[in-house]
């Protein structure tokens, strides 16, 4: 009878002790969601969103963050989906599944997935600027400075490697979700391989490649290491206009506005509607691609 | 006894180090049904898909030995794969429409065949839902999905799409095994309307069904063709005991 009452105790400890830890993650979440909204909610206006930052940035608005944000996951994406979707259809409908050269692949993509964010900034600055783009001006410019600083440019190529794994290892899903039966139909029907690949499985796949798309730009849009040394820039007066331009990024102008800025307390509302626009649009992709995913699967069972 | 469409000669087949087709030696007549019967696993079906190439698709396969289609020995090495199939169209198990119209589904063997022009492409979606007898069903939802099509319709379906590409050949993997008695039974029909234009070679599971629409029946058992004859010959007085046996139900 005590035995028992006893076990019935530590029962009810462990499940309160793992329940309040589960708990413990819903509030977190509740008090920062809430912190940044209630501490942005009047910040956001219309002119917040569309002026550049006044005043050595204590005033005025965001714009240049939120277009060079835009524009940085619009040429990632750009240079990451294509090469990811191609690598993908490479493994899922050439490679042997238990290839030498698969399992090679897979390692790479794994690999490419854990490095730390800041080590891609480190190889875009010394791959892409003081390699490439050193080279380009020595070949095309005479050794004028142009191609071998930081740029949008080699900042979304930068941020498209770190996107890539997503994108690879989305679309490898959303492709292997076409059953087999349709490639063999298609097939049997005297199409060629690329055919099938191009009029059945990709088409048949479109959304999970979509959701790779997604996932891909949202995590694009809220790193900051891999632009630190690329491209973006702590402030310009202009909106970028060519490849080679710096740009303001939504992540970075929070940091800057936090720890470089001259009057901390100042910019507290800047801080706090500029954190709400980033977290508002992180939401926003993923729940569109938690959206989409959900209808892949839908499809799949049905 | 018409012209003969496909042999094979001495033909095995192995899946890595099994033997799975031992010895196969047929002559299958054109615009005739022939089915295959047999004890699952007896390899009728791999032979099935042996006469389109089907099995290259499949790591490990390799055959030895020759089948000829119209005297063309189809794996040679300079065959385009892709031109036997053409010729030699294929009936899933299990149907498995394109989720595109029902439209899409028939056209698309045409399409990828470089038919661009839309009345050409209406002729021929036309004639082949016709040809499976799915035309009157149909005819007025076109740009419907297939997939909202009952089970023994996305069958006649697929067969319209095998069609469309007009083929020589129809090569039929159980197509009614997942259907219903009535959907099975157009199906039959179909198939025996077929023969007019196609030759058909089947593989069923159903005696009953390739007693009632095949003209010829090949019984293969573990990897062997045991006999091969005039279906009516073959069930009412089969030259080999293991055919009667199994036609007779006592194994398999």
């Amino acid at each position: 009878m005590i035995k028992s009452f006893k076990k019935n105790i530590k029962g009810i400890l462990i499940e309160g002790l793992t329940l309040s830890s589960a708990l413990l993650i819903i509030a977190i979440v509740v008090v920062m969601v809430t912190v940044i909204v209630i501490g942005g909610k009047d910040q956001i206006s219309w002119e917040f969103l569309t002026s550049f930052p006044e005043d050595g940035m204590t005033k005025g608005g965001i714009f240049p963050a939120i277009y060079g944000t835009a524009l940085l996951v619009i040429i990632m994406s750009v240079a990451a989906v294509p090469f990811g979707t191609i690598t993908a259809i490479y493994l899922t409908e050439y490679a042997k599944e238990n290839s030498v050269i698969a399992k090679t692949i897979r390692f790479a993509v794994r690999t490419l997935a854990v490095i730390p964010s800041i080590i891609y900034g480190l190889f875009g600055l010394g791959f892409f600027i003081k390699f490439v783009g050193t080279q380009m001006d020595n070949t095309f410019l005479g050794g004028q400075l142009k191609w071998g600083q930081p740029n949008i440019l080699w900042a979304s190529l930068t941020m498209a490697l770190l996107t890539l794994p997503v994108v690879i290892v989305s679309v490898e899903e959303a492709l292997k979700t076409v059953p087999k039966d349709l490639r063999a139909a298609s097939l049997a029907l005297g199409a060629t391989k690329w055919q099938t690949i191009w009029k059945v499985v990709i088409p048949g796949s479109i959304s999970g490649i979509m959701t790779g798309t997604i996932l891909a730009v949202s995590r694009g849009a809220g790193e900051v290491a891999p632009i630190l040394f690329t491209g973006v820039a702590y402030y310009v007066a202009t909106l970028p206009s060519s490849l080679s331009d710096q740009f303001m990024v939504l992540g970075y102008h929070i940091y800057v506005m936090t720890t470089q800025s001259a009057n901390v307390d100042k910019t507290m509302p800047i801080q706090f509607g500029t954190t709400l626009v980033l977290l508002a649009l992180t939401f926003i992709l993923n729940i569109s691609a938690i959206v989409l995913r959900y209808r892949i699967r839908k499809k799949k069972t049905n | 006894m018409t012209r003969e469409k496909i042999h094979t000669e001495n033909m095995f087949l192995y899946y890595g180090s099994k033997l799975a087709l031992n010895d196969i030696s047929i002559q299958i007549p054109e615009k005739k049904v022939t089915a295959f019967i047999g004890p699952s696993g007896c390899g009728k079906s791999t032979f099935l898909r042996s006469l389109n190439r089907m099995n290259d698709l499949i790591d490990g396969v390799k055959i030895e030995g020759n089948i000829f289609i119209d005297d063309i020995n189809i794996y040679d090495n300079n065959i385009d794969v892709v031109t036997l199939r053409k010729k030699v169209g294929m009936v899933f198990q299990k149907s498995n429409p394109f989720a595109k119209s029902i439209y899409e589904n028939v056209a698309y063997g045409p399409r990828i065949n470089g038919v661009k022009e839309k009345k050409q492409l209406d002729e021929i979606v036309e004639t082949a839902l016709r040809n499976a007898a799915i035309w009157e069903e149909v005819k007025d939802r076109l740009g419907d999905s297939a997939m909202g099509l009952s089970g023994g319709q996305q069958q006649r379906l697929c067969i319209a799409r095998t069609l469309a590409v007009n083929p020589e050949i129809v090569l039929m993997d159980e197509p009614a095994s997942a259907l219903d008695p009535l959907s099975t039974s157009k199906i039959e029909e179909l198939i025996v309307q077929l023969k007019e234009k196609y030759t058909i070679v089947i593989v069923t599971h159903n005696m009953q069904q390739a007693a009632r629409i095949s003209d010829l029946t090949a019984f293969f058992y573990l990897g062997e063709l045991i006999e091969f004859d005039k279906t009516k010959k073959i069930f009412t007085n089969p030259d080999k005991k293991q055919t009667e046996d199994y036609i007779t139900g006592r194994f398999g």
